[in-house]
């Protein structure tokens, strides 16, 4: 029945769209990561340098999207926040959702104390407010990279954690599984070669998911002032360092605030144009 | 209700009488991690080394870490708070008040986006693939996309630079007349009301639809009732509990909402009085806002969890 309303989706006019939609927004996706990647070679100024005379200044030749607090080129800077927006939230999201699925596998096909232990540590986990838990842990040791990715990857283990393990559960009761064990596979075997393959897609939706929850953290500790420190900034950074532009609407504050948003909403809205099978889950 | 639900229910409450106790011990390590001593920051720079060590001595600094925890931990039992490193005021003193002004807003907000949230996320459902479901769908994944301060700062934009209807910073003091009152919580409760109902119309939207698929509704249609009433007489009183449930778990984010919310507006109450206490590294102050923020958060979604429970027939 899915497979038949899918299907009619598609032949019709708004299924189309839905799909142009999936295919602009991973534009937009692989349009900031070539910009994270490529950005102090394609910045026009670099980004310590004062190069207007006024601060706040608009749009103009030259300086694209105008200048910051300082007078320095917003479009270098905001080239450069990508490289700090998205390399850290993707470095979290990728520990996070890796120790996540693999914890929760493990406990799926384990199951016992070692599965009722680790739910249950892991919920109590949950239970802290991630920005509550990001605002005092940063506090607390400091503000730097590898505290930031770190303390984001542990925010959103018991997440990837709880998805992946109900994921797998399922599959743990599967024929195939029995016979897996009845051969006397290892549990790395068991998790590696017979669940991870059945989970994958639905998990990298969730990767996604992830994704977008972590820039947004990310974005608000920075914008809170306990992310990323100067002289570096990323998107978040940039919205607070800027905010007294706020009443002028300079042009300061909202370029970096719309690309959190183009790059956030390009996720949304590619994971929500997936075909049905990938994203099928149940959460 | 039989003891089954009454079984789970207590289960439910006893998890998360557990869960308090590992979050509080979270928060305690965490906050006594804090870099600097305290009793050096207290001092100040001309401190002598003596005097550093007699403070640590008065205020049981040397003590393990785990005494430290038991001990604020029966004073919090006997409603003890401790006293605020920085300004030397119990830390109830300075929180009760705030505590209010963040209650206040986080009941307006409640009393205008559920309504709100439930009446787009319903309408939504029963006009699924309309014109007015794709604007209602689209616009909620536009406002749970983008970050808190960037719904904060719109608002401020249209509503106190291009309108200029309203004030962009709030001082809840100077109120002494209903528009002022007005005046004054309008743009946080604006854009606390636009996070939460954007969270609230997907979850009451898809429990809607959920409900809408299962077969009593196709009979339903079949016979030949109305969309209307197929959804509000057959389909809503069924979708109740998981709408309820929706509800508790929306409103959990207010906590997050909350902290930026204060920042940006400069608005008195606990999540501003904490961000600042980070920054003092007042290590009272910030344990017990904390607390409370994850008691909250706490709460809601254990209620969440219990009406779950509660409202599945097949449990009762």
């Amino acid at each position: 029945m899915t497979m038949a309303r899918a299907a009619a989706s598609r032949r019709s006019f708004l299924g189309h769209s839905y799909n142009l939609v999936g295919v602009l927004a991973s534009l937009v996706i692989l349009a900031w990561t070539l910009v994270a990647v490529f950005a102090p070679y394609i910045i026009p100024h670099p980004i310590g340098d004062i190069v207007d005379d006024d601060y706040f200044g608009p749009m103009r030749q030259g300086l694209w999207l105008g200048s910051d607090y300082l007078g320095r080129d917003m479009l270098s800077r905001v080239l450069m926040g990508a490289r700090y927006t998205v390399g850290i939230s993707l470095a979290a999201v990728s520990i996070a959702c890796f120790s996540g699925v693999v914890l929760g596998m493990i406990a799926a096909v384990t199951g016992g104390w070692l599965d009722t232990c680790l739910s249950r540590f892991l919920d109590a986990m949950n239970s802290i407010p991630s920005k509550l838990f990001g605002l005092v842990v940063v506090a607390a040791v400091g503000s730097s990279i590898p505290v930031l990715i770190l303390t984001l990857a542990v925010i959103y283990i018991p997440g990837a954690y709880r998805f992946a393990r109900a994921l797998a559960v399922n599959i743990n009761t599967m024929d195939f599984m029995t016979v897996a064990r009845v051969r006397g596979e290892s549990t790395a075997y068991l998790i590696g070669s017979e669940i991870l393959p059945n989970i994958i897609r639905p998990v990298l939706a969730d990767f996604g998911l992830r994704f977008v929850f972590i820039v947004l953290l990310l974005s608000g500790l920075s914008f809170l002032g306990l992310g990323l420190q100067p002289p570096l900034a990323d998107w978040g950074a940039l919205v607070r360092e800027n905010i007294g532009g706020l009443p002028f609407a300079a042009p300061a504050v909202i370029v970096p605030s719309l690309a959190i948003a183009s790059l956030t909403i390009s996720v949304n809205l590619l994971i929500d144009n997936l075909p049905q099978k990938i994203r099928d889950r149940d959460a | 209700m039989k003891s089954g639900v009454l079984n789970l229910v207590v289960k439910r409450l006893a998890v998360a009488v557990v869960t308090l106790l590992i979050v509080l011990f979270a928060v305690f390590f965490a906050t006594s991690m804090l870099p600097g001593d305290t009793a050096s920051i207290l001092l100040g720079q001309a401190a002598t080394p003596e005097a550093v060590a007699g403070l640590r001595e008065a205020m049981h600094l040397n003590d393990p870490a785990i005494l430290r925890f038991l001990r604020w931990l029966v004073g919090l039992l006997h409603g003890d708070l401790g006293t605020s490193y920085a300004n030397d005021m119990p830390v109830a003193a300075l929180i009760g008040g705030r505590f209010v002004n963040t209650m206040k807003l986080a009941g307006i907000t409640t009393l205008i986006s559920v309504p709100l949230a439930l009446t787009l996320g319903i309408t939504a459902a029963m006009l699924r693939g309309s014109v007015y479901d794709r604007t209602v769908t689209i616009l909620s994944i536009g406002v749970i996309s983008v970050p808190e301060f960037m719904v904060a700062t719109l608002a401020v934009l249209l509503f106190a630079v291009y309108l200029r209807w309203l004030p962009a910073l709030s001082s809840v003091n100077e109120a002494h007349s209903l528009t002022d009152l007005v005046r004054i919580y309008a743009m946080p409760v604006i854009t606390l009301t636009f996070v939460i109902s954007a969270q609230m119309i997907r979850m009451t939207r898809a429990a809607v639809i959920e409900t809408l698929s299962t077969p009593y509704v196709e009979m339903a249609l079949l016979k030949g009732a109305s969309r209307s009433r197929m959804v509000l007489r057959h389909a809503l009183p069924n979708a109740l509990g998981p709408i309820v449930n929706a509800v508790a778990l929306s409103l959990s984010y207010l906590v997050g909402g909350v902290i930026i919310v204060e920042t940006i507006f400069n608005y008195p109450g606990i999540a501003k009085l904490m961000v600042d206490a980070v920054a003092t590294r007042d290590l009272p102050l910030i344990q017990s806002c904390a607390m409370i923020f994850c008691l909250g958060y706490l709460l809601l979604i254990t209620a969440a969890d219990i009406i779950a429970i509660m409202s599945n027939p097949r449990l009762r």
